[in-house]
């Protein structure tokens, strides 16, 4: 039984190394390990518009690399990270966000969930009452009170 | 009223059904996105000429007519099979027609011309894609449709087709002429 816990282990210790491959290039990267990781972080937030589902720190199309670098010579020349964010969105439109931004056309798909909640807890509450009515008011019907009065029975004899 | 919460939820579901459903039955294609340019001036690119004996073009060449810019490359297939409507609609002088050479070979670029034939009245060439970035393209063909004033009109991602060109395209340029008249 320990060994087969052991061996689980290692596995599972095994699975956490494995990291995604990079479809980074190291050419790419830049010397200043504070900007390369700002490049990163936009990276991962910018979606390939060729893939689609990737973000362009994932992507090996051809757009993809070129947006990386475009981020990287845009953050060596000082741009800050939203000036990198209204550039690309000028160009592709909102879309290329992997996160989507908060405003009037996308106000349901922030609070949507927040309705669903409150829309959820709403029709517990409802049940619950119900049922509380339900159990409370009503009286006992004939079979009940007998039944109820032959266990009262049954406990007096005790 | 607890009777109608309740029904609340089915109709919730069918609302979204019907909402996925709709573009399945049009058939639309989900990678296909509109244009963030659309309604703006066309992006200030200085482009070199494709080789010397042809004429380039810049934003202001672009103002006084209605364009269609047609980003292209020797090594993308599907510019191959939109090549021959390029064809006719510079033969029969549709709409005028501009061309941007999209991360190509210069050389590769004019056999592709020669061989097949050359559609458009000017042409430049984007040899390392950063004017495509600043037009938003993301794969090529594409075709953007420009005002007389210079401002885009419609983009159509994908090989052109007769159709697109029957039922997107030419409405807006025959409204867009019309609007001149008056």
């Amino acid at each position: 039984m320990t060994r087969v816990r052991a061996l689980i282990l290692v596995l599972f210790s095994c699975l956490t190394y494995i990291q995604p491959t990079m479809a980074l290039q190291p050419n790419e990267r830049l010397a200043d390990p504070l900007l390369e990781e700002r490049a990163r972080m936009l990276s991962q937030n910018i979606r390939c518009l060729v893939c689609q589902n990737q973000s362009i720190d994932d992507s090996n199309a051809t757009l993809a690399k070129d947006l990386r670098v475009l981020v990287r010579e845009k953050l060596t020349a000082g741009a800050t990270n939203d000036e990198i964010f209204d550039f690309l969105v000028d160009r592709y439109g909102d879309f290329i966000l992997l996160n989507p931004p908060f405003k009037p056309t996308t106000y349901v798909l922030w609070y949507g969930p927040l309705i669903f909640l409150i829309f959820g807890i709403l029709m517990v509450v409802l049940i619950m009452k119900r049922s509380n009515r339900r159990s409370f008011e009503k009286p006992l019907s004939q079979e009940e009170q007998a039944s109820l009065s032959k266990l009262l029975e049954q406990k007096d004899k005790t | 009223m607890a009777k109608t919460l309740f029904i609340l939820p089915f109709f919730i579901f069918f609302g979204v059904i019907i909402y996925f459903a709709i573009p399945i039955v049009k058939k639309s294609d989900p990678k296909l996105l509109p244009s963030a340019l659309v309604d703006k001036d066309v992006p200030q690119n200085k482009l070199p000429p494709l080789s010397k004996n042809k004429r380039g073009f810049d934003h202001e060449d672009l103002v006084g007519g209605e364009t269609l810019v047609n980003f292209f490359s020797s090594w993308c297939g599907p510019c191959r099979v939109e090549h021959d409507l390029l064809m006719k609609i510079s033969k029969e002088k549709t709409v005028r027609l501009f061309g941007i050479n999209y991360k190509d070979q210069t050389q590769a670029a004019i056999n592709w011309l020669n061989q097949l034939g050359d559609p458009f009245e000017r042409i430049v060439a984007d040899k390392d894609g950063r004017a495509a970035i600043d037009w938003g393209v993301y794969g090529v063909p594409e075709t953007y449709l420009i005002d007389k004033q210079g401002k885009v009109r419609y983009r159509h991602v994908g090989p052109l087709t007769e159709r697109i060109l029957e039922e997107k395209l030419m409405p807006i340029i025959q409204l867009l002429r019309n609007n001149k008249d008056d």
